[in-house]
C-alpha cells in the first residue's frame, strides 16, 4: 500500500482504535468485583451472565449499562453507595462460570483498586478527630495506618492522619462509603491500574 | 464575644455549614478548599457554645443566620479544647435537624401498645401538663414513695437544679436520681470515701505535664478523642513519656500505648493492690507524704452481689459503705498478700508487666496521671477500684501537682456539672452536700428560704437508679418522669425494665412521662411525651470533667411546640404545688416565685434572665460570705462551701468557661486547675482555698482541706470476684461500650447522616480463635445470649477493638441491637452503679 491508500488505511485504523477506546472508556474507571482479571482480559472473559450480581449478599455489585460502553452488562461497584464487604467465602468469585472473577482464596488476594486520600479535603489532616476510614477499614492497621504527628499551629494537639498502604489496600471501598466528608470525598478508591494495551 | 477573634477563626478553624437538608462546606471561611461556593451560607453571627456529647466539653461556635443554625466550628477560645472537635462535635449542629423531631406533646391512648410508638395521640401542652400534674399529685397523695424523677448528666445545670428543687424542696422526695448513676457514681463514691469531696483535683493541663499516663478501663482514643489528641501530642514532643493501658479488650487506645496490661475482668483490683504492696514492701512510697497527709482505712468486705431486689436491706448491703480507721501497719499487713505472682494468677497479666508499671509509681521523679472512665466505674466493686487507684497516687504523693493525679474522665457533657454539682441524686443536695447531714439540710433550707426543719423528711436516701426501676417493675413506683436520658435502651437487664419479665410488669401499668427530642426506646414506654428543646434551642450550662462550667448561648427556636425542659418542670410545679403552703406562703412562690412572671402567669420569657436568677441562687450555696444572713455566713464557713466557689453568671460568657473554684482576685474571676496545692491563683493553683481552709507550707505545699482531719484515706480493699463469671453454659465474658462516631444510645448521632453512614450498625467483636471454634466468620449474624435475654448482631473478628479469647464486645448505641437485653443489673454495693462491662454469655450462629 502506498500514498493515499496507506493514509486511508492508517486513518481508518486509527479511527477504529479511537472508537474502540472511546467505547471502552466507560469501563476504564469502574471498580470491578474481587478477582477480576486485568480490564481487557476481564472484558473478554466476562460473559455478562449476572451470576456474581445475584450472588452478592450485600447487593453491592451492579450491572453495567450503555453508559459503560463495551462494559454493558458487566459487573461493577460504586463504592460510595455500596462497597465490597469482602465476604470470607467470596460468593461472587465462587459462582463465576468463567475465569473473569478468579484467583481469590483470602482477602489478601483481592486487588480491586487502591484508596487515595484527598489530604486537602480530609478533616483528620486538620486535627479533627475523625479517622473513620481507618477504624472502619477491614484491614485496619494494615491497609490504612495512622501517621500521628504534632499539630504545629497549636503545639498542644496531635494530628491523626490516615495513610494508605498501597501494598496492602485491596480497594474494597468501605472507606469511601464511610467517609463523612462529601463534595469532594476525602477518600476514594481508584480502580486497579489497567494493564495491557488494546 | 470579641470581634478580634474573627480573623484568627477564619484562618484556623474548619467550619461546617449546614442546611436543613444537608451539609455544604463554606469555602470562604474554611481551610477545606473545595467547597460549593454557590451554596455556601454566610452566618450573621457566631455564638459561643459547647458540644453536647461527651464530658470533654469542647467549645463549638455556632453560626446563625436569620435565627437558624447554619454552621458550626471549633471554638479556639475554649480552654478545654482550643478549637478542636471530634467528628461528633464537628457535626453536632446537625442533631437539630432529624426529620422525626418530636414537636407536639403526645398522650398515650392505648396502653396495650406500650413498648411501641403506636397508641399515642397529639395533645396540647395544657392538656398534657394537666394530666401529668394530676397523676403526679394523685400518686404522691396516695404514697409519696411512689413517685420518681430520673434526670441526667445531659440536663443543663439549671434544668438539673430546678428538678432537684421541685423534687426535694417542693415534694420532699428523695426519689430523684440521674443517668449519671450508670456512668459516674463509682467515681463519686470513690472521691467521697477517699477525699470527702467529689471532684478530680487536677485538670486537662496535667495532660501537658505528665511523664507517665495510665489509662484504667478507658478507651480514650475513641471516647475522649480531643483529650487523647492532647495526650498524644505531649507524648510526641517528649519521647520519654510512657503510656500504660490497663484494659480487658485491646482498643484503639491500646494500639498507641507503650505497654498493654490486658487483664481478666474484675482483676484490676488485684493489680492495683499488688502495686501498692510493692511500693510498701520496698519502701518506695513517700514516707513524709504519708505522715503529713494521709490516714488509712478498711471497710466492709465479702459484699456479695446485688442481684436480688432486697440486697440493700440485707446486713451486708446496709453495711457496704462502712469504713474505719486502721494503722499503716495493719494496712501493710493486709495488702501484703498481693504479690506480683498473686496478681498475675488472678489477672493473667504477667508479673513483670505489673512490676514495670509499679516501678513507674516508685520513681520519685516521675509525674503520673491516671485516667479512667467506665471500665472502673461500671464495676461491681467500682468504688473499691477508684479507692485503690487513689491509693497509688496518695502513697507516692503523685497528686494535686501539675502532671500528677488521678483523673476521672466523665462520660456525659454535664455529669459533673449537673448531676453531681447540683445534687440530682437520691441522697444529695447541691454543692456536695448530702440529705442525711442535718447541717447540710439546714444550709439548704436557708438558701431556699424554707422553715427550719422543713427538709427533715429527706434524711433517708430515696431510690437509686436500679432500685427506682426495679420498684417501677414491681409496681411500687407508679409515676416516673425521665428527662434527657434513654433508659428504655440503656438500663441493664432490659427485659425487666421494658415490662417483659414477670417482675417488670409495673413498667406497663405505671404512669411514665418522657421528655425527649426524638422518638426513642424510652418514649415507646411513655404515657406522656413532652417534646423538648435540644442543645442550642435554649440557653444552658454544662460542667465538664475538669470542673469547667461553660455556657451555651441560645441560637435558634425549637421546632413546632417543643419547649425548654425547665419550662415544663416549672409548669408541672405550678400545678402540683397548687394549694400547698410552705410556712404561710404558697409553696410554688417559695420554690419558683423568683422566675415566675405573675402578670403573664408563666415562666419569665427571657431564658437568659431565668438562668441568671437560678444561677445566682445556686451560686449562693458556694458563696456564703456574700450573704447578708449571718447564719448562712457562719454555717457556710463551717461547711467550707466556699471551697466550691462559683463565679457570677455573666463571667462564664466572657471567659468561654471557667474551672471551679473560681476566685475573685482583684476584681477578676480566676479559675483553679490544681486543687489543694498552694501557689499563685493566677497560675492555676488553689491559693485562696488553702489559705482560707488549710495551712500554707505543709509538705509539697498541699493541704487536703476538704478531707476529714485534712487527711484523705488510703483504703484496704481486697479482690472480690465478679457477679457473674463465665461457665460451661455461658462461656464468654460480655463487655459493652461505645464507638467514637456515636454517642450513647445513638438517638442524636444516628440522625446525622454522615455519622450514621460512618458506623451504620453495631458489631459484635469476637476473638478469631473463638470465632473459629464456633464456626463464625466476619459478617455472620450471631445471637449473644445470657440468662436474661438475647440479641442478634453481626460478628467481626477484626474490628477496631480486639477482644482476647473468651471475651466479646458489643456497643450499645444501636436501638435495633439492644445489647442491654443481655446485660446484668448487679451494681456496686456502695455506688449503686451497675456493671456493664462483665457478665456471662454464649454465642451461637443466628
Amino acid at each position: 500500500m502506498k500514498g493515499i491508500g496507506l493514509a486511508k488505511w492508517l486513518i481508518g485504523g486509527m479511527a477504529a482504535y479511537e472508537l474502540l477506546n472511546l467505547m471502552k472508556g466507560g469501563s476504564k474507571s469502574v471498580l470491578r468485583p474481587p478477582g477480576a482479571a486485568d480490564e481487557d482480559e476481564f472484558m473478554a472473559l466476562c460473559i455478562r451472565c449476572g451470576k456474581c450480581i445475584q450472588a452478592c449478599p450485600y447487593d453491592s455489585i451492579k450491572l453495567g449499562t450503555e453508559k459503560h460502553g463495551l462494559g454493558l452488562g458487566t459487573p461493577y461497584l460504586e463504592a460510595r453507595d455500596s462497597p465490597c464487604m469482602l465476604c470470607h467465602d467470596f460468593p461472587c468469585v465462587e459462582v463465576c462460570p468463567t475465569e473473569a472473577l478468579s484467583g481469590i482464596t483470602t482477602v489478601y488476594d483481592v486487588k480491586m483498586g487502591t484508596a487515595v486520600i484527598d489530604e486537602e479535603a480530609c478533616i483528620a489532616y486538620k486535627g479533627m478527630r475523625c479517622e473513620v476510614c481507618y477504624r472502619e477499614c477491614p484491614l485496619i492497621d494494615e491497609a490504612i495506618t495512622l501517621d500521628i504527628h504534632m499539630k504545629h499551629d497549636d503545639n498542644l494537639h496531635a494530628i491523626f492522619a490516615p495513610v494508605i498502604n498501597k501494598e496492602k489496600c485491596v480497594g474494597c471501598g468501605i472507606c469511601e462509603q464511610r467517609c463523612v466528608i462529601d463534595n469532594p470525598l476525602a477518600i476514594r478508591v481508584k480502580p486497579r491500574v489497567i494493564e495491557g494495551l488494546f | 464575644m470579641e470581634l478580634t477573634r474573627r480573623s484568627l477563626l477564619k484562618a484556623t478553624a474548619i467550619s461546617m455549614t449546614m442546611a436543613v437538608a444537608g451539609c455544604k462546606k463554606d469555602d470562604s471561611k474554611s481551610s477545606i478548599p473545595t467547597a460549593t461556593a454557590s451554596e455556601s451560607v454566610e452566618p450573621d453571627e457566631w455564638k459561643s457554645t459547647v458540644c453536647r456529647f461527651c464530658g470533654t466539653g469542647c467549645g463549638v461556635l455556632v453560626g446563625v443566620k436569620d435565627g437558624k443554625v447554619v454552621a458550626t466550628k471549633g471554638d479556639p477560645d475554649n480552654r478545654s479544647s482550643r478549637g478542636l472537635n471530634c467528628i461528633k462535635g464537628f457535626y453536632v449542629g446537625k442533631i437539630l435537624f432529624g426529620k422525626d423531631r418530636l414537636t407536639k406533646p403526645l398522650i398515650r391512648e392505648d396502653k396495650s401498645k406500650k413498648g411501641t410508638m403506636e397508641g399515642f395521640r397529639e395533645a396540647s401542652w395544657e392538656e398534657a401538663l394537666d394530666l401529668v400534674a394530676s397523676k403526679l399529685k394523685e400518686n404522691y397523695d396516695k404514697d409519696p414513695k411512689s413517685i420518681a424523677f430520673w434526670g441526667s448528666g445531659q440536663q443543663t445545670i439549671m434544668e438539673g437544679y430546678a428538678s432537684v428543687k421541685l423534687w426535694k424542696a417542693g415534694l420532699l422526695s428523695n426519689n430523684i436520681d440521674p443517668n449519671a448513676r450508670l456512668c459516674m457514681a463509682s467515681a463519686v463514691t470513690g472521691f467521697m470515701s477517699t477525699f470527702q469531696s467529689d471532684e478530680p483535683m487536677g485538670s486537662y493541663r496535667d495532660l501537658d505535664e505528665a511523664d507517665v499516663f495510665v489509662t484504667w478501663g478507658a478507651n480514650m482514643a475513641e471516647m475522649h478523642p480531643v483529650l487523647y489528641s492532647r495526650l498524644t501530642a505531649h507524648k510526641l514532643s517528649n519521647p520519654n513519656v510512657k503510656h500504660y493501658d490497663i484494659t480487658t479488650r485491646r482498643s484503639r487506645t491500646s494500639e498507641t500505648a507503650d505497654l498493654v496490661l490486658e487483664f481478666r475482668p474484675q482483676s484490676d483490683l488485684a493489680i492495683a493492690n499488688a502495686i501498692a504492696n510493692y511500693l510498701i514492701q520496698n519502701n518506695l512510697y513517700d514516707q513524709k507524704f504519708v505522715d503529713t497527709h494521709l490516714k488509712f482505712k478498711a471497710g466492709t468486705e465479702n459484699l456479695g452481689h446485688s442481684i436480688e431486689d432486697g440486697y440493700d436491706a440485707t446486713d451486708v448491703g446496709k453495711a457496704a459503705d462502712k469504713a474505719w480507721e486502721i494503722s499503716f501497719d495493719e494496712y501493710k499487713q493486709k495488702v501484703s498478700t498481693y504479690t506480683f505472682a498473686k496478681a498475675e494468677e488472678i489477672s493473667g497479666v504477667p508479673a513483670a508487666d505489673i512490676e514495670t508499671l509499679a516501678k513507674e509509681f516508685a520513681d520519685p521523679n516521675k509525674k503520673i496521671m491516671s485516667l479512667w472512665t467506665m471500665g472502673m466505674n461500671q464495676h461491681t466493686r467500682g468504688t473499691w477500684i477508684n479507692n485503690l487507684v487513689y491509693n497509688l497516687h496518695l502513697l507516692t504523693g503523685k497528686i494535686s501537682k501539675p502532671g500528677n493525679g488521678p483523673f476521672s474522665l466523665t462520660g456525659q457533657p454535664s455529669a459533673c456539672g449537673t448531676a453531681r454539682e447540683v445534687g440530682v441524686f437520691s441522697h444529695r443536695l447541691p454543692a456536695d452536700m448530702v440529705t442525711a447531714n442535718p447541717e447540710h439540710r439546714r444550709y439548704s433550707e436557708l438558701i431556699w428560704n424554707l422553715p427550719k426543719g422543713y427538709l427533715e423528711p429527706l434524711q433517708n436516701p430515696g431510690y437509686h437508679t436500679v432500685k427506682m426501676f426495679r420498684e417501677l417493675g414491681n409496681g411500687n413506683v407508679k409515676f416516673l418522669w425521665s428527662m434527657s436520658n434513654n433508659w428504655g435502651q440503656t438500663m441493664p437487664k432490659l427485659n425487666r425494665f421494658r415490662g417483659k419479665d414477670a417482675n417488670g410488669k409495673g413498667v406497663l401499668d405505671g404512669f411514665i412521662v418522657v421528655s425527649e427530642v426524638y422518638p426513642t426506646r424510652s418514649t415507646e414506654m411513655a404515657d406522656v411525651v413532652f417534646p423538648a428543646a435540644m442543645w442550642v434551642e435554649r440557653e444552658g450550662q454544662f460542667g465538664n470533667a475538669e470542673r469547667r462550667t461553660s455556657i451555651f448561648e441560645k441560637c435558634t427556636e425549637p421546632p413546632g411546640e417543643a419547649k425548654w425542659d425547665l419550662w415544663a418542670i416549672v409548669q408541672v410545679a405550678k400545678r402540683v404545688l397548687d394549694g400547698k403552703k410552705i410556712g404561710d406562703k404558697p409553696a410554688f412562690d417559695v420554690i419558683f416565685g423568683n422566675i415566675w412572671d405573675y402578670e403573664k402567669n408563666d415562666l419569665i420569657v427571657d431564658q437568659h434572665k431565668v438562668n441568671g436568677v437560678l444561677w445566682e441562687e445556686y451560686r449562693a450555696f458556694s458563696n456564703p460570705h456574700e450573704s447578708d444572713n449571718k447564719e448562712i455566713q457562719e454555717l457556710g464557713k463551717k461547711l467550707k462551701l466556699k471551697a466550691k466557689q462559683m463565679a457570677p453568671y455573666e463571667e462564664y460568657f466572657k471567659q468561654h468557661g471557667i474551672c471551679w473554684p473560681v476566685r475573685n482576685v482583684d476584681g477578676k474571676w480566676v479559675e483553679t486547675n490544681w486543687r489543694y496545692v498552694h501557689g499563685k491563683q493566677e497560675d492555676g493553683y488553689d491559693q485562696y482555698g488553702v489559705e482560707e481552709f488549710g495551712e500554707v507550707g505543709k509538705y509539697k505545699d498541699i493541704d487536703f482541706y476538704k478531707s476529714e482531719d485534712h487527711r484523705p484515706s488510703v483504703f484496704y480493699r481486697p479482690f472480690e470476684d465478679a457477679a457473674e463469671i463465665p461457665d460451661k453454659e455461658y462461656p464468654l465474658w460480655l463487655c459493652t461500650g461505645r464507638v467514637l462516631e456515636h454517642w450513647h444510645s445513638g438517638t442524636m448521632t444516628r440522625r446525622v447522616p454522615e455519622l450514621h453512614r460512618a458506623v451504620p450498625e453495631a458489631l459484635c467483636e469476637i476473638n478469631p480463635e473463638d470465632a473459629k471454634i464456633l464456626g463464625i466468620n466476619t459478617g455472620d449474624m450471631v445471637k449473644v445470649i445470657s440468662r436474661r435475654g438475647e440479641v442478634q448482631v453481626k460478628a467481626t473478628t477484626k474490628g477496631r477493638g480486639n477482644p482476647p479469647k473468651g471475651l466479646v464486645f458489643v456497643p450499645f448505641f444501636a436501638e435495633e441491637t439492644l445489647i442491654n437485653l443481655v446485660t446484668l443489673d448487679a451494681y456496686c454495693p456502695i455506688s449503686k452503679q451497675p456493671d456493664y462491662k462483665k457478665c456471662a454469655v454464649k454465642i451461637v450462629k443466628a
